[in-house]
């Protein structure tokens, strides 16, 4: 018989330990690439469009970047780089996309009303009930405030 | 050698924020929707407090890439349709600020849904 404490050494010196720097360094990495590819797609954009204001270059340039990553949630590329980026891939806006394609995906089988649309924000409404209601506060607190 | 800098620092920043991120799963083993509306949540704190125009002239993209950038743009269209339109302004001003991105992503889900199917996982 082994006690509790001794039992849950036990736990902690066996258990798989998550490999923290690799994870952190491969989210870094990723992450920050990825920050540069919509800046890049920004850059194009004002390089293109001249005129275009600061605002709508920056509109344009999260669509481009979501469309991107729903392409390769598609492609079943941005699961891969997921298994390995972890959060570097989960935070910026392609994890979004990708957070509202794979479901789509995944349950396309299920039929288009109560597989694909209706199982494409099983992630992402809680972000949006969740930003919606934050605005409302914000606008609702500004209009006493201002 | 300007250009250089800038990208510098939206790689920095940004991965920097992912990093956080990552420490966040490893440490609370968060799931990716949490994560996703710790940020957003965030990102509306910053945009009201005034921080993240400072953030977005220092880093670009790295700050308004992640999904704060996100929160941020629906605190901003709500404080915008407040002084626009007033009190309707505060319900419509959030969700026309992410129209284009919602729109977007809602938009390619269907299509990439209806066309792609799930490839067995396999990594």
């Amino acid at each position: 018989m082994i006690d509790r404490i001794e039992y849950q050494d036990y736990v902690t010196k066996t258990q798989p330990k998550s490999p923290m720097v690799r994870t952190l360094f491969a989210a870094f990495i990723v992450g920050g690439l990825i920050c540069c590819i919509g800046e890049a797609i920004g850059d194009i954009i004002k390089v293109i469009f001249k005129e275009m204001s600061d605002k709508d270059v920056a509109t344009w340039e999260s669509c481009v970047m979501i469309f991107l990553g729903s392409f390769f949630t598609a492609l079943g590329l941005y699961d891969k780089l997921g298994h390995y980026a972890g959060g570097g891939s989960i935070i910026p806006i392609t994890g979004f996309a990708n957070s509202v394609v794979s479901p789509a995906m995944e349950y396309n089988r299920e039929g288009v009303f109560f597989g694909i649309c209706a199982k494409m924000f099983v992630i992402a409404g809680p972000i949006i009930v969740f930003g919606v209601v934050a605005s409302f506060l914000v606008g609702f607190i500004g209009y006493f405030v201002v | 050698m300007d250009i250089f800098l800038t990208y510098l620092k939206v790689f920095a920043v940004g991965g920097l924020v992912c990093l956080i991120g990552q420490i966040l799963i490893n440490k609370t083993q968060m799931s990716s929707a949490r994560i996703l509306v710790l940020y957003m949540l965030v990102g509306v704190v910053l945009e009201v407090t005034g921080a993240f125009e400072y953030m977005k002239q220092f880093a670009g993209s790295g700050v308004t890439i992640p999904i704060m950038g996100f929160g941020s743009n629906l605190a901003k269209g709500a404080l915008e349709g407040v002084k626009e339109k007033g009190f309707m302004g505060a319900i419509s001003g959030g969700m026309s600020a992410v129209a284009a991105g919602l729109t977007t992503a809602i938009t390619c889900g269907f299509i990439f849904g209806l066309i792609s199917r799930s490839r067995s996982k396999k990594i």
